[in-house]
């Protein structure tokens, strides 16, 4: 047993580490978060040169063959710097599902043009009424020949202005929260029928509303078999939450470093406020709710390697730990910051709230709660 | 011991749920959320409150106030709450206003409390300075005398609504003899006054609500002073604690969990409303016990100032627990707004969002963020009642 990470997944981290840290200051942040996309695609070609958009795909179609630990050293790095480019949508969600899917046609069409950079994605999932539940579907999809039609709407749908293909859920079949009867569909930004309602959220993230109007697709663009498609969005949706906990992970460190520093520099009573018990104690307290974050994250990701059957626990045990830990750390790093952690031209207030959004995103605390004591403790 | 409300009570809170529902009208609300016209409905407002007499329920009536009992009191501000109107800008009502008719010259509360009354003076609160937050007493900003003047040079910081006032009052350091809370003076500055800057600050609920007020060889008469000079900090904690006792926000927190409860309802998540989820339910338990308990304490303290004292250093428990109950119903609401939670201000109807309530828990969210950092930080607070209350 050991807890180290490969020579390719250190050499992974140290690349991206470099590249916030040189290229990814603040500065540039900010500007890319007040950018019309909320992206920018000068830094994507770069992600692309880096080898980084390769990562989790089969080496057939030009990959690197990566599996969650890879994924989870980058992300941490990303969350480190609030790196802000669609690496969750485009790579993760839409090409973990084209990749994990069994259109071949399709992978062959999508995925080298996903590593070389020129395609960018957005699984669109969420509806209205779906709150946290995957399954809740009410977008429909009918046949017409060898077409497939569709209708609906999806929200906060993450990288829609930027992306040129979309990957949407829809139900062939079954009632509104039905896990059988689900098929997803690649589908052309520019396919006539899709509008789109875009905003901002407090992340520096740009999304939309999709709407979907008698939106014509050939059957060809199904991802999987179509009426079943739920074991593929809930598999691909854990490795999301592996995605997004690891970028957690490191945006819970750098509110936890940011403060600690903050503290020693501070003078209040003649004293640098560190040197209060009752502060060194809170601080003990994130530092220890980031550790504890970390032996969840890394069990959950050995477990998703090595495919043990206790796997969806400890992710369910990492997402909860996320929500909490996550409402712990960002509280405490705000109020140990004082007036100017309520400031938005700190930094402090942004981490917090991108942890926050992780914090909602695939399930909350309390949604997950429900499905966790149930497996482990009903009878 | 009773805490039945007697006939005049309730034909009391019948009065005052007539009078909101009456004069709290969309129309003045939608004014109050723009703005462009927020001030100017704001203080709309409050005139109507003084017209009624209600402006200052916490005032000797000799100055002005209603002379109510505390159940009077709890009545009027369970009734505000629950009809969802505004709480009083308090820089005027519930912070300088008591510093005048306790501590300033009679020539000085005919000058100011009339007005205040009134609204017709906006003020606002010239404490915290960049390098002095908690520890207020090391503040920095000076003021000198040249004839019947003070000259004053520094900077304040934190300041709610200083673009809209008319008045700051501020503490200043007019002595570095002794101990650093000896040589404080409590200033009124006119904010006309040349030499005065208001940078704005935008906060991490995306708004200007903040700001940081510079002072440059600002002239303020010596008659602008309220007491003795360096007497200030004694007055500067005895309106602390009047803040404090306003802070805890108990009605208020009671109709955010009355909100979340309704919302909740509707709040579907795979085919169960979130009310019904056990988990959810837990949550919001833990919150309305505590804050049944914040009730009753909030009202032991009101029932000990009815002879006219002074809030003391317990008022701090009110603002360390009110505070965190606020927060924690704020981060509910976030929950309740799962994915819609992030949403910033954009002109789009809920229609067309498909989300009614996300950015405005947003935004209650964040700026709430705040209330256990302003007014003295909950640190402080209780550092105030471990010293003074436990002795330690």
């Amino acid at each position: 047993m050991n807890f180290d990470f490969s020579e390719e997944q250190s050499m992974l981290r140290d690349s991206v580490a470099k590249y916030v840290q040189d290229d990814y200051d603040w500065e540039t942040r900010k500007a890319v978060a007040a950018s019309e996309g909320g992206m920018s695609a000068k830094n994507w070609q770069t992600f692309a040169e880096l080898g980084w958009l390769s990562v989790p795909f089969d080496e057939q179609y030009g990959g690197f063959g990566g599996g969650p630990i890879d994924v989870m050293v980058m992300m941490e790095e990303f969350g480190k710097g609030l790196v802000l480019e669609p690496y969750l949508a485009t790579v993760v969600l839409f090409g973990g599902l084209l990749q994990k899917g069994t259109n071949d046609a399709l992978k062959e069409a999508l995925i080298p043009s996903i590593i070389d950079g020129s395609c960018l994605g957005a699984f669109a999932y969420l509806e209205r009424q779906s709150r946290h539940e995957l399954s809740d579907v009410l977008t429909t999809v009918t046949a017409e020949g060898d077409d497939r039609v569709i209708n609906g709407e999806k929200v906060v749908v993450t990288n829609a202005t930027n992306a040129s293909q979309f990957i949407v859920s829809a139900r062939a079949s079954g009632d509104q929260s039905d896990k059988e009867g689900l098929s997803l569909f690649v589908v052309p930004a520019d396919s006539d029928g899709i509008e789109l309602v875009s905003y901002r959220l407090m992340d520096g993230q740009v999304v939309a509303n999709v709407s979907f109007n008698n939106v014509r697709v050939s059957a060809s663009n199904a991802v999987c078999a179509e009426g079943d498609a739920w074991n593929l969005i809930n598999n691909v949706t854990q490795d999301a939450i592996l995605a997004v906990s690891a970028e957690a992970l490191g945006i819970m460190g750098q509110l936890n470093s940011k403060t600690v520093e903050y503290t020693k520099t501070r003078e209040q009573f003649g004293v640098k406020i560190s040197i209060f018990q009752a502060l060194q104690h809170r601080m003990v307290e994130t530092f220890m709710a980031y550790e504890q974050t970390k032996s969840l994250l890394y069990r959950a990701v050995c477990d998703f390697e090595a495919d043990k059957p206790e796997k969806r626990e400890s992710l369910l045990a990492l997402k909860i730990m996320i929500d909490k830990a996550g409402k712990l750390i960002y509280s405490e790093a705000i109020q140990l910051h004082g007036g100017m952690g309520i400031t938005d031209e700190l930094d402090i207030g942004h981490y917090a709230k991108r942890l926050m959004m992780i914090g909602t995103t695939f399930g909350d605390a309390m949604h997950h709660l429900t499905e966790f004591t149930e497996a482990r403790y009903a009878n | 011991m009773d805490t039945r409300f007697s006939d005049e009570d309730l034909a009391f809170r019948d009065e005052v749920r007539a009078f909101f529902k009456e004069e709290y009208t969309q129309e003045l609300q939608d004014r109050m959320k723009d703005k462009t016209t927020f001030k100017a409905a704001v203080v709309e407002w409050q005139k109507k409150l003084h017209a009624k007499g209600w402006i200052a329920p916490g005032w000797p009536v000799q100055y002005g106030g209603t002379g109510w009992t505390p159940t009077q009191k709890y009545i009027y501000d369970s009734e505000r709450a629950s009809a969802g109107v505004r709480d009083n800008v308090p820089f005027g009502l519930t912070m300088v206003g008591p510093v005048i008719y306790n501590f300033a010259t009679e020539e000085q509360k005919a000058q100011f409390l009339p007005r205040i009354l009134g609204s017709d003076d906006w003020w606002c609160q010239g404490y915290s300075e960049p390098g002095s937050g908690s520890d207020l007493a090391s503040l920095k900003t000076k003021a000198e005398r040249d004839g019947d003047d003070y000259i004053v040079n520094g900077a304040k910081i934190w300041t709610t609504y200083a673009q809209y006032a008319d008045w700051i009052f501020c503490l200043v350091r007019t002595s570095n003899e002794g101990k650093k809370q000896e040589g404080i003076s409590f200033l009124l500055i006119d904010m006309k006054t040349p030499g005065i800057k208001v940078n704005p600050i935008v906060s991490i609920d995306n708004h200007h609500s903040l700001n940081e007020v510079e002072f440059n060889n600002v002239r303020v008469p010596v008659a602008n002073r309220i007491g003795e000079e360096n007497r200030g900090w004694h007055i500067a904690k005895s309106l602390l604690e009047h803040e404090r006792t306003g802070i805890a926000g108990v009605a208020d927190c009671k109709r955010a969990v009355t909100e979340i409860k309704r919302l909740a309802s509707s709040e579907i998540n795979g085919g169960k409303a979130l009310i019904d989820n056990p988990n959810f339910q837990s949550r919001l338990a833990d919150i309305d016990i505590e804050l049944m308990a914040l009730e009753y304490t909030e009202l032991r303290v009101l029932a000990s100032l009815s002879g006219g004292g002074a809030p003391g250093p317990e008022s701090s428990m009110l603002k360390i627990k009110g505070t965190e109950m606020q927060q924690a119903t704020q981060t509910l609401m976030m929950d309740l707004a799962a994915h819609y939670q992030g949403v910033l201000p954009a002109d789009l109807s809920p229609e067309v969002l498909g989300h009614s309530f996300g950015s405005q828990a947003r935004q209650s969210f964040m700026y709430g963020r705040a209330s256990t950092i302003y007014g003295g930080s909950n640190e402080v607070q209780k550092n105030i009642i471990a010293k003074a209350v436990l002795g330690l």
